[in-house]
């Protein structure tokens, strides 16, 4: 559930904001059952479904625009490689030119650390409050939680967070956080947790925003510190980059005296000129825009301009161990556009919930495990929250092979369980059914056995009901009797 | 030409007709096939469940059987792409450079990409007076690049009217063990197929993977969907008047 260091959970668990603790809760359980809330709620199916399907369709057309996109995806794989392959090089001149920039980093080697540095960087200031930009990083580092335990109102300044945080759950989508949601639930959210909401508050789109708009203009010019996350960090002008749709981050990053970013060590690409792909494929992948409405570039302090003081917190919490892996890394690569999500059918059928905190749908399962290990159950279970299918590795703009990582997980899971001392019951099938499939007769003898079984448990043609692990399957779905003869016995009696 | 047939473990136990079909439909167009003995299972469903070291032996003694054969033909394109795509990244992870050598040397081929790459037929000569759905399983369509190979040979049928499946490229929720470790989510997913499968008013939805047809066919059995599931091959085995 969190690093190592973290202190106890349940401390944690206390301290942490409402979304945060329904994410926590989630990832106390597999991601089987943290899942099915969400599949027994047809309203949020309903609403899932037809969001993510046109943010897919979004997409799809945005790539389908510029004649280069397979050469640009190519080079933002090659060249995010290139930035994972030296990363420590590319950290040390990023340290260096925000310094020099007039900026200060700090160095995070988990989410506890990052914690208490932005705690008591807010400290310092003496405000109350802070504005806090959306940012998959500041919640994988449970910073609003740690924040509200040290008494500062942390105020979200996305309207996507502010819609789940009145519902008090965690957020479903990378770059829509309330997508999950239908216009009239948020109108309902808005009369009851909006202050100054109006009565007569319609569910008219630009009604909702105008509302939200008017509550969030208070926030931001009152805010003396802000807490942002970035999309990129260049190494070579020591450069910090934001890509959104609303603008919440610009306000965040202009009006604020102090502002904190909060970034993966991921996040550093080698230079200023790579943005060039990047800024292409991010857009086009993630909302299907050929460019987002708003592209912020910061760059240390500039006096009479902006933030007087800049933090760039430099967060490790388990990537140094991922980049280590010489399948998993290619995971780093991501630049969290979100364009899996939009076409995973298994994230379209549960939302972001079920994954855990740090990132939701395809990317989360294959960096989650590799970021906080498999030993918990939860984190264990989300390689296995996949059928492979692989659409998401053909939309990833970096080309990122999913699935492939996916398998070299589960691997990892059923190796870190092998040295029980009471092997797991899967284990023991496995092994059974692999000693069977190794020797033709073998098989050929399980074959007949299995055969007579199955037709003695039909009904009519077919088997309503299997014993055991295998009655997951006929909970919902028959088994057709198998034939009397398999094809290897028509086949040597021809 | 000379066809090792590879037939994998649940098709051999559960569907022996499309063995059957892709036999007869291949010695009808004029070729041998043989079966070599000693096949079991590639060791795809253990690889993909974590069992590393399980699917390492079982892709071991599927290379020593099929070794020197002209061609690998399977009807099922997720062992078809376990062997082509898979046993190299098993190979790489138990370290075993025979086993990647052994698997390289394998011609191996799914039964659309065999008939319209190698043997360059589209028109098989079969009859089928049906109203046909085709589902591409993901391992057809994105693993190997079938790509429209299955509904090539399809138009071809003599009868068979091929209907457009709305969604098609959608996973239909199967995943191998995804089927029983995520049992709910994988219904919900089987469930819209079926959806689309329905509106289409097909008598047969077909599919070159028996593996996902029947986690389609036994949704569609216990929803008594009125919609059978067919083998690609069975339908291009079928014959009657020309």
């Amino acid at each position: 559930m969190t690093a190592p260091g973290a202190g106890p959970p349940d401390a944690l668990a206390s301290a942490i904001a409402p979304g945060e603790a329904a994410a926590a809760a989630s990832r106390a359980t597999r991601f089987a059952d943290a899942a099915r809330p969400a599949l027994a709620d047809t309203r949020l199916r309903r609403t899932l479904g037809a969001a993510v399907a046109a943010e897919r369709d979004r997409a799809a057309a945005a790539a389908a625009e510029p004649a280069d996109w397979e050469e640009l995806r190519e080079a933002g794989r090659a060249l995010r490689d290139a930035a994972l392959l030296d990363l420590d090089t590319h950290l040390e001149s990023l340290e260096r030119a925000v310094t020099g920039a007039g900026g200060t980093v700090h160095w995070a080697a988990d989410a506890a650390e990052a914690r208490r540095i932005v705690v008591g960087l807010v400290r310092a200031t003496g405000a109350r409050d802070v504005l806090q930009a959306p940012s998959a990083t500041v919640r994988e580092a449970g910073l609003p939680g740690a924040l509200a335990r040290a008494g500062v109102t942390v105020r979200p300044a996305g309207l996507g967070d502010l819609i789940v945080g009145l519902g008090e759950e965690a957020p479903s989508h990378l770059s829509s956080p309330a997508l999950h949601r239908d216009r009239a639930q948020v109108r309902e959210l808005f009369l009851r947790g909006l202050p100054g909401a109006p009565a007569d508050l319609s569910d008219d789109p630009a009604d909702l925003a105008g509302a939200a708009r008017a509550h969030l203009r208070d926030r931001f010019t009152g805010a003396r510190v802000a807490v942002t996350g970035a999309a990129f960090l260049a190494a070579d002008t020591g450069t910090a980059v934001l890509t959104e749709s609303g603008g919440e981050g610009r306000m965040c990053l202009t009006l604020p005296g102090t502002l904190i970013t909060v970034a993966g060590i991921d996040k550093v690409v080698p230079s200023w000129t790579d943005l060039e792909v990047l800024l292409q494929l991010l857009p086009r992948a993630s909302s299907g825009d050929r460019m987002t409405p708003y592209v912020s570039a910061w760059t240390g302090v500039h006096p009479g301009d902006g933030p007087r003081e800049f933090h760039l917190v430099l967060l490790d919490n388990g990537r140094t161990r991922a980049l280590a892996d010489e399948v998993g890394r290619a995971a780093l690569r991501c630049i969290r556009c979100s364009a899996c999500l939009n076409v995973c059918p298994v994230y379209e059928r549960t939302g972001g919930g079920p994954y855990g905190p740090v990132l939701p749908g395809p990317v989360g399962a294959m960096l989650t495990p590799q970021l906080r290990g498999v030993e918990s159950a939860a984190n264990a279970s989300l390689p296995f929250a996949s059928t492979l299918c692989g659409a998401c590795a053909d939309v990833c703009p970096v080309k990122i092979d999913i699935p492939a990582i996916l398998v070299h997980l589960r691997g990892t899971v059923v190796e870190s369980r092998r040295a029980r001392p009471v092997p797991t019951p899967e284990l023991v099938l496995m092994r059974g059914l692999a000693w069977t499939m190794g020797d033709a007769r073998r098989y050929r003898l399980a074959v007949r056995r299995g055969t007579r079984w199955a037709r003695l448990l039909s009904r009519g043609g077919r088997i309503r009901r299997l014993p055991g692990l295998l009655g997951k399957w006929t909970d919902a779905r028959d088994v057709p009797a198998p034939p009397a003869r398999s094809f290897r016995d028509w086949q040597g009696r021809r | 030409m000379r066809v090792a047939l590879f037939v994998a473990c649940y098709d051999d136990a559960w569907f022996p007709d499309t063995g059957k079909a892709v036999t007869m439909l291949l010695e009808r167009l004029g070729h041998e096939v043989v079966h070599p003995p000693g096949q079991t299972c590639c060791g795809q469903f253990h690889w993909t469940t974590g069992y590393r070291r399980e699917a390492a032996d079982l892709a071991r003694a599927f290379t020593r059987v099929f070794a020197g054969a002209d061609a690998v033909v399977a009807p099922s394109a997720s062992c078809a792409a376990a062997v082509r795509g898979g046993y190299p990244a098993i190979a790489r992870t138990v370290r075993d450079p025979a086993l990647a050598s052994a698997a390289g040397a394998l011609a191996v081929y799914e039964l659309t990409e065999f008939l319209v790459d190698v043997l360059d037929v589209t028109d098989v000569g079969a009859y089928y007076p049906h109203r046909v759905a085709y589902h591409p399983t993901c391992q057809s369509a994105r693993a190997l690049g079938v790509a429209g190979r299955p509904e090539r040979l399809l138009r071809a049928v003599r009868g068979l009217e091929l209907v457009d499946l709305p969604a098609a490229g959608e996973c239909c929720g199967f995943g191998g063990a995804f089927a029983m470790k995520n049992a709910d989510v994988s219904v919900a997913m089987v469930a819209d197929k079926i959806r689309h499968i329905r509106d289409t008013g097909a008598d047969v939805v077909c599919a070159v993977d028996n593996s996902c047809l029947a986690h389609i066919g036994g949704a569609l059995s216990r929803l008594r969907g009125g919609v059978r599931v067919a083998h690609l091959a069975e339908i291009l085995a079928g014959t009657g008047p020309a």
